[in-house]
C-alpha cells in the first residue's frame, strides 16, 4: 500500500479523488448560497440549517483533509516534477501542444488557495466563533448571515478579489474535471470529449453560480 | 510543388560531453534545396565543418524513413520540429523559409543525459522495457491461425500502440519529463492481446515502479506528448495503464 501512494500514478490517484471530493463539496456549498438570491429570510435559514445539520459538521474535518492532502500531493508533484527536468529548452513553443490552463494548475491552485485563506477569515470564522447580530425567522432565533455577506460584498474591491478567485477556480476546473477521471482509467478517445464538454459546463456553472451573489449584492443590493 | 534553394542561419547546441556546459553555436548554410530532408541539411552542414577542419554536429539517426525512432532533436521550440506525425528524419526543409534562423537543442529530460551536442542517451527507455516489456512464454510450434479469436477492435488498437518507436519525444516535450505516453503504449500493445493479457497486472507494476525509479516526472494530462508523438500515440493509452496499474493495486 506504501509503495503503491508513493508510486507516480498512485500520488496522482491521490490528487484526483481528493480533486473530485472537492468537486462535490463545491456543489453543495454552491446549492447553499444560492438561497441568497431568495432574500434575507431564506439564506438565513439555509446557514442555519448548514450550521446545525450534523452531517455538514462531520464532513468539515473531512473536507479539511481533502484540501490537506489535495494541496500538499499538489506541491510534491510539482516539485518532483521540476526536478525530472533539469535543464530547460532556450526556445520552447509549448503552446503548440498543450494549453495554459493545463500547465499552470499549480499556479491557480494556490491562487485559489490564498483565495480560500481570505474566504474562511472572512466568513466562516465569523460565522463560526465570532460576534454576530440575530435575526428570528418564523419563531427561530438565528444569526444573520445575510447581514454579513451583504456588508462584505458592499465593498466594491472586496467583491471584484472575490469574482477573480472564481474565475481562478473555473479555469482550474476546466483542466481539472476531465484530468481527474483520466488519472483513475475511466477515460478513452471518446469519453475524454464528454468529459471535457461536461468539465467546462461545470466550471461555468461555479463560477457564474458563485459570482452572482456578489455581483446582485453590487448591483442590486 | 517547385523546388527551390534556400538560405538558413542555424543555432547549434553543441556540448562536448555529458560533463561539460555546452552553448549554442551559430551556422550560416547557403543554397539549401527545399526538398531535402532535415537531417540532410546537417549532412550538409556537417560536410561544410569538416571542410573547415571543425569538429562535426553529432546527432543520432538511422533508419531515416521514420521506423527505427534514433532520430530526435527540438527544432525551433518542438519535438521533431513544427510538422506532426513525422520523425525529424522525415522533416523537410519546404518547411522552413528563406532567410529563417533554426534553432536545435537536444532533449531536455533529466533521464536521458546528453551524450554530446545533439545525442541523447536513451538507456532508460530500455530499462523500462527490460522491467516487463514483454511476454515470458515458450514460443514452440506455431498454434493454428485462428485458433484463439481476437476482437478486431483490440488487434487494431494493440497494433495502434505498437506503432510507437521509442523514439522520446513525449518525455522530451511533457513540462514534467513524463514517459507515461511511452510506458502506456509498450503496456496497451500487449494487454489487448491474449498473450500479453496474461502478465498485463505485473507489467504494469513493474514497468511504473522502474519508470518512477528512473526519475522521470508524474503525468498531469497536459496532452502535449500526444501532440508531439510521431506516430500518432493518444492519451487512452495513457488512461488504460492507469486503470491496468490501479487494478493490479487492487487486487493485492
Ligand atoms: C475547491 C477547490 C479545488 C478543486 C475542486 C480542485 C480540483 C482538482 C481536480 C479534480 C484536479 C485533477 C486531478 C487529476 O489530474 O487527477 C486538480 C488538479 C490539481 N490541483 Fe486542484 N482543486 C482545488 C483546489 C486546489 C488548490 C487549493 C491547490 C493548491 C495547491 C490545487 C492544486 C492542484 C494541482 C497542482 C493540480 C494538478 C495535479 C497534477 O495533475 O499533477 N488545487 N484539482
Ligand atoms: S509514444 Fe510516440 S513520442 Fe513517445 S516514444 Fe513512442 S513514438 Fe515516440
Ligand atoms: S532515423 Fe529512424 S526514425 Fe528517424
Amino acid at each position: 500500500m506504501n509503495v503503491f501512494l508513493k508510486s507516480s500514478i498512485g500520488k496522482k490517484l491521490l490528487m484526483s479523488l481528493s480533486g473530485l471530493f472537492l468537486i462535490t463539496f463545491l456543489l453543495v456549498h454552491l446549492v447553499a448560497n444560492l438561497f441568497l438570491l431568495g432574500g434575507d429570510d431564506a439564506y438565513n435559514v439555509a446557514t442555519h440549517f448548514m450550521d446545525t445539520n450534523p452531517v455538514i459538521q462531520i464532513m468539515q474535518p473531512i473536507l479539511a483533509v481533502g484540501f490537506l492532502v489535495h494541496i500538499i500531493y499538489g506541491i510534491i508533484i510539482e516539485l518532483q516534477n521540476r526536478k525530472a527536468t533539469p535543464v530547460k529548452y532556450k526556445l520552447v513553443n509549448q503552446k503548440e501542444s498543450s494549453k495554459w490552463v493545463s500547465r499552470n494548475m499549480i499556479w491557480l491552485g494556490l491562487f485559489v488557495f490564498a483565495f480560500l485563506v481570505l474566504h474562511i477569515a472572512n466568513f466562516f470564522v465569523k460565522m463560526k466563533f465570532g460576534e454576530m447580530a440575530e435575526v428570528n425567522v418564523d419563531g427561530v432565533t438565528m444569526h444573520d448571515s445575510y447581514a454579513l455577506v451583504a456588508e462584505l460584498f458592499e465593498c466594491k474591491i472586496f467583491s471584484i478579489v472575490y469574482i477573480i478567485g472564481f474565475i481562478a477556480l473555473g479555469l482550474h476546473l476546466h483542466h481539472a474535471f476531465w484530468s481527474a477521471f483520466q488519472t483513475i482509467g475511466l477515460s478513452n478517445d471518446v469519453w475524454r470529449v464528454r468529459l471535457s464538454v461536461l468539465g467546462d459546463i461545470f466550471a461555468v456553472v461555479i463560477t457564474a453560480g458563485f459570482t452572482i451573489i456578489p455581483l446582485k449584492i453590487m448591483f442590486f443590493g | 510543388m517547385a523546388s527551390k534553394n534556400i538560405n538558413l542561419k542555424l543555432k547549434v547546441w553543441r556540448q562536448e560531453n555529458a560533463k561539460s556546459k555546452g552553448q549554442f553555436e551559430n551556422y550560416d548554410l547557403k543554397n539549401i534545396s527545399t526538398d531535402s530532408s532535415f537531417l540532410e541539411m546537417i549532412d550538409v552542414l556537417n560536410e561544410q565543418l569538416v571542410g573547415e577542419n571543425k569538429e562535426p554536429v553529432a546527432f543520432d539517426h538511422d533508419c531515416r524513413e521514420g521506423i527505427c525512432g534514433m532520430c530526435s532533436l527540438f527544432i525551433n521550440g518542438q519535438a521533431h520540429g513544427p510538422d506532426s506525425l513525422i520523425t525529424t528524419c522525415q522533416l523537410h526543409m519546404r518547411k522552413f523559409k528563406d532567410g529563417e534562423t533554426i534553432t536545435i537543442e537536444p532533449w531536455r529530460v533529466g533521464s536521458f543525459p546528453v551524450i554530446k551536442d545533439l545525442m541523447v542517451d536513451r538507456t532508460a527507455y530500455e530499462k523500462i522495457m527490460q522491467a516487463g516489456g514483454f511476454v515470458s512464454v515458450n514460443t514452440g510450434g506455431i498454434p493454428d491461425a485462428n485458433a484463439i479469436p481476437i476482437p478486431k477492435p483490440n488487434a487494431d488498437e494493440a497494433m495502434d500502440a505498437a506503432a510507437c518507436i521509442g523514439c522520446g519525444a513525449c518525455v522530451a516535450t511533457c513540462k514534467n519529463s513524463s514517459a507515461m505516453l511511452f510506458v502506456s503504449a509498450k503496456v496497451s500493445q500487449l494487454a489487448l492481446l491474449p498473450q500479453g493479457r496474461v502478465e498485463a497486472s505485473i507489467r504494469a507494476k513493474n514497468m511504473v515502479a522502474k519508470m518512477d525509479e528512473l526519475g522521470f516526472g508524474n503525468c498531469s494530462n497536459t496532452g502535449a506528448c500526444e501532440m508531439e508523438c510521431p506516430k500518432g500515440i493518444t492519451l487512452a493509452h495513457i488512461a488504460r495503464l492507469n486503470r491496468e496499474f490501479l487494478c493490479a493495486n487492487v487486487k493485492d
